[in-house]
C-alpha cells in the first residue's frame, strides 16, 4: 500500500527546497519568458512592416482600395506618398524605403484585360524582403476590387476576401504553442533528472533509503511539485503569446491543460528514469540534452513532421514532445478537443505509466 | 528466537566484496541487546561497509546476519522501522531547518501528527536544539548537526541504533556530552552499535570489536581485552630515546615501541616471563623500567600487529 502521507511529505519537502533554491526558482519563470521572446521576436521568419512608398499616377479609387488591401497584410508599412517614380527610386537608394508601389495613369483601363495592374520597385539586396514582396503578387486583386461603382472583374463571391487576408497568418502562431512543448521538455526533464542524483550526491539518499519509504512513493512525491511548475510555465507561454504575439487560444483552456498534463507526466517520468541511471548531476544534464535536441529538431517544432524522412519520423514518434506538439497545436490553433487526439493522448498516458513503473523498479533501496 | 538469546545482532561469516577487493572478510558478531557495542578500527577497515550490510543497504556477498531476529537479506524492509541509522556524512537536508528535517523524517516513518509533535518537542529539549529550531542545517556547526542527526535517528524510537563515526566532526567537550546521551538511550533499552577510531570512545563501550583490513582482530569487553592482552607494557625512562627505540625494534619479541613525551612505551610478547630483565639484558641494566597497565591503544597495537613505530 502506498502511503499518501509519505508522498505528501516528499512533495512538501521538495517544494520547500525549491522555494529556497533561488536560482532554480528563477529559471522556472525565466526560461519560458526568455525563450518566448527570443523565438517570437528574433527568430520570426515572417517579414513584416517593410517600409514602402506609394506612387499613384492614376489618382483613382481602385488604387486606394488596393493600397488599403496591401496595408492590411501588414507585410508592408506605407511611409510616404511620392508624386513620381523617380522620387520613389531615390528614396529607395537613400534607404528610406525598401520598395515602392507604382500605379500607372491608366490603372482603371487596365482592369479590363490587362494582367499587370501596378508595379513594385524593390530593393532586392535583402532576399527576405524581396521574397516577402514577391509573395504580395499572389494577392487576389480581382477579389479586392468589389466596389460596386467600379468594374466587376470577377464572379467569385466577395466573402472569400477575408480568408486571403487573414492577418494572423504569421509563424508566431505556430511557434508559441510549439514552444511550450520545447520548454516543458527542457525544464521538466532537467528538474527531475537531477532530482534523485542530487540526493545521492549530497548524501541524503543513504539516509532516505534506510527509512520505510517505498520507491514508488518517492518517485510520485518527486514529480508532483513539478506538475504545478509545468502548468505555470505553459500558462506564462500562452498568456504572453496571446498578449504579445496575438496568438489566439481557439480550443478550451480545459483541453489545453489536459493535453499539457499528459505531456508533463510523460516528461517527468522520462526525467526520473534518467535520474535512476545517471551517477552524477552532470551525467543527468548530458542525458537531458540528448533527449532535448531531437525534441526540438524532430518533433515538428522546427520542420514540418510530414516533410521529414521516414527514419526521422520514426525517431520522432518515440519522443513525447512530438505527440504533445501535435495535440497542443491542434487544441490551441484549431480548437480540437483532446478526445479527438485519442492516439496521442493514449501514447502519452502509456508512456507515463510505463515510465514511472520502470523508474521505481530501477530505483533500488540499496547502495550496490 | 533471538529475543531469547538476547542478541540484537548476530552475524556469521559476514563478507562483502567490491569486485575482487574484500572489504569485509568473514566477520562473526554477537551484539547483546541494550548495550553500547563499539567498532574500533582505522579508516578503510570496513566499519561503514559492515554497518551498511547490517542496515540492509548493501547486499551481503557471503555469510549471513540477523538483526533483531530478522535476516537482513530477506527482511530489510521490515527492519526499517525498528532501526535508526546515523550516517558517517551528515545526510539530513541542509536547506531545511532543524524542525523541518525532523518533521519530514517523522512523516516518512509514518508517525501520527500528535505523536510527531510530542516527539519533536521532546527531542528539541533532550538534544538542546530548541534555539536552533528554525536554523537551516547547512548553517550549523559540526556538534549541532550531530545532535540533530541523532535526534532524527531516534525520532521513531528504534530498538537498535547504528552510529557511524558520530563524533568525527565534533570537539572533545561535545563528544563527552554526546556519550552521555548515548548512555541515556542505552539505559532506556536501546541497543547501540557505534563505530569510531578514537581510543577513549572505544573504552566507554560495553563491548568492542577491533577491525583491521576487513577482519575481526579482537572482540570483548574493553577491560578484559586489556587484561588478556598478549603483551606486557613497559615504560622506559632514559636519555636519547630515539636511539633506544631503533635498537628495541630490532629485537624479535618486542612488538612495538612508541615515544610518549619523556618515556618510551614498549610492548613485550607474553611469552617472555620477565620483561623488565629481558629489556635490561638487551639494553643495559642501568635503565629505569616499570611495568604499567595496558591501555586500549596497547591492545589495538598488539592485535593489529601495529605498524612498529
Ligand atoms: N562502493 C564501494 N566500492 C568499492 N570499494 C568500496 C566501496 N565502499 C567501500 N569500499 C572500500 O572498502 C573498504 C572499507 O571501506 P569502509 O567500510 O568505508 O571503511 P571505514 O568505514 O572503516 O573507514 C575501503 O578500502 C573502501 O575503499
Ligand atoms: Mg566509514
Amino acid at each position: 500500500m502506498l502511503s499518501i502521507r509519505r508522498i505528501h511529505s516528499i512533495v512538501q519537502k521538495e517544494l520547500k527546497q525549491l522555494s529556497r533554491d533561488r536560482m532554480t526558482f528563477g529559471m522556472v519563470v525565466m526560461i519560458p519568458l526568455v525563450q518566448l521572446l527570443l523565438f517570437g521576436y528574433a527568430i520570426n521568419t515572417d517579414v513584416r512592416h517593410i517600409p514602402v512608398g506609394i506612387v499613384d499616377l492614376s489618382g483613382s479609387a481602385v488604387a486606394r482600395v488596393i493600397t488599403q488591401a496591401v496595408t492590411a497584410t501588414q507585410v508592408v508599412e506605407i511611409k510616404h506618398h511620392y508624386t513620381t517614380p523617380k522620387e520613389a527610386e531615390q528614396a529607395i537608394v537613400r534607404g528610406e524605403i525598401r520598395a515602392a508601389l507604382i500605379y500607372p495613369a491608366d490603372l482603371s483601363k487596365r482592369l479590363v484585360g490587362e494582367n499587370v495592374l501596378a508595379q513594385w520597385v524593390v530593393d532586392a539586396s535583402d532576399t527576405m524582403v524581396s521574397s516577402a514582396i514577391l509573395q504580395l503578387r499572389q494577392m487576389p486583386l480581382d477579389q479586392i476590387i468589389v466596389d460596386p461603382k467600379l468594374h466587376r472583374v470577377t464572379h467569385k463571391p466577395n466573402f472569400e476576401v477575408a480568408l486571403f487576408f487573414n492577418p494572423t497568418r504569421r509563424s508566431a502562431v505556430n511557434i508559441v504553442p510549439g514552444l511550450s512543448a520545447v520548454i516543458l521538455t527542457m525544464t521538466m526533464i532537467l528538474f527531475t533528472s537531477t532530482a534523485i542524483v542530487r540526493e545521492r550526491e549530497r548524501g541524503n539518499l543513504e539516509l532516505l533509503i534506510t527509512t520505510p519509504i517505498k520507491p514508488l512513493e518517492l518517485m510520485i512525491g518527486k514529480i508532483v511539485p513539478y506538475i504545478f511548475i509545468g502548468l505555470l510555465q505553459v500558462s506564462i507561454i500562452l498568456l504572453l503569446g496571446n498578449l504579445v504575439f496575438d496568438v489566439p487560444i481557439n480550443g478550451s483552456l480545459f483541453h489545453v491543460y489536459a493535453a499539457t498534463l499528459l505531456f508533463i507526466a510523460a516528461s517527468l517520468t522520462l526525467g526520473l528514469i534518467i535520474s535512476t541511471i545517471a551517477k552524477t548531476q552532470l551525467q543527468a544534464m548530458q542525458m537531458t540534452v540528448f533527449v532535448l535536441l531531437p525534441s526540438i529538431l524532430l518533433s515538428g517544432f522546427m520542420f514540418p513532421y510530414e516533410a521529414m524522412p521516414k527514419l526521422a519520423q520514426n525517431i520522432a514518434e518515440m519522443l513525447p514532445a512530438t505527440h504533445y506538439m501535435r495535440m497542443i497545436r491542434a487544441v490551441v490553433l484549431r480548437g480540437a478537443e483532446v478526445q479527438v487526439l485519442v492516439y496521442d493522448s493514449l501514447w502519452l498516458i502509456g508512456f507515463s505509466i510505463l515510465g514511472i513503473v520502470l523508474a521505481a523498479f530501477r530505483f533500488s533501496k540499496r547502495l550496490d | 528466537m533471538n529475543s531469547q538469546s538476547g542478541m540484537a545482532i548476530k552475524a556469521e561469516g559476514l563478507t562483502r566484496k567490491f569486485g575482487n577487493f574484500v572489504a569485509v572478510d568473514s566477520i562473526d558478531l554477537n551484539v547483546p541487546k541494550a548495550t553500547i557495542y563499539g567498532f574500533l578500527g582505522p579508516n578503510g577497515c570496513g566499519k561503514s561497509t559492515t554497518i551498511r550490510m547490517l542496515c540492509g543497504l548493501l547486499s551481503v556477498s557471503a555469510g549471513r546476519a540477523e538483526v533483531l531476529g530478522l535476516d537482513v537479506s530477506k527482511s530489510a524492509e521490515q527492519l526499517r522501522t525498528r532501526i535508526g541509522y546515523m550516517t558517517q556524512k551528515f545526510s539530513l537536508y541542509e536547506d531545511l531547518t532543524t524542525e523541518e528535517n525532523l518533521q519530514f523524517m517523522g512523516q516518512v516513518y509514518s508517525l501520527g501528527a500528535g505523536k510527531l509533535r510530542r516527539r519533536i518537542s521532546q527531542l528539541l529539549d533532550t538534544y538542546s536544539l530548541f534555539k536552533l529550531k528554525d536554523r537551516r542545517a547547512g548553517s550549523m556547526s559540526g556538534g549541532q548537526r550531530q545532535r540533530l542527526a541523532l535526534a532524527a535517528a531516534t525520532l521513531h524510537e528504534p530498538d537498535l541504533l547504528f552510529l557511524d563515526e558520530p563524533t568525527s566532526a565534533v570537539d572533545p567537550e561535545n563528544r563527552r556530552e554526546f556519550w552521555e546521551k548515548l548512555f541515556d538511550l542505552c539505559d532506556q533499552g536501546t541497543s547501540i552499535l557505534v563505530s569510531t577510531h578514537y581510543m577513549d570512545e572505544a573504552e566507554r563501550c560495553h563491548r568492542l570489536a577491533i577491525l583491521e583490513s576487513g577482519q575481526l582482530r579482537a572482540e570483548g569487553e574493553p577491560l578484559v581485552l586489556m587484561e588478556q592482552m598478549g603483551a606486557h607494557v613497559i615504560e622506559l625512562e632514559a636519555e636519547n630515546l630515539r636511539v633506544l627505540k631503533t635498537r628495541l625494534l630490532d629485537i624479535d619479541k618486542i612488538k612495538s615501541a612508541a615515544q610518549q613525551g619523556l618515556r618510551l612505551r614498549v610492548l613485550v610478547d607474553r611469552s617472555i616471563e620477565n620483561p623488565v630483565t629481558y629489556i635490561q639484558q638487551a639494553l643495559g641494566s642501568s635503565l629505569t623500567c616499570n611495568v604499567v597497565h595496558p591501555s586500549l591503544e596497547d591492545v589495538f597495537v598488539t592485535v593489529t600487529n601495529g605498524e612498529r613505530q
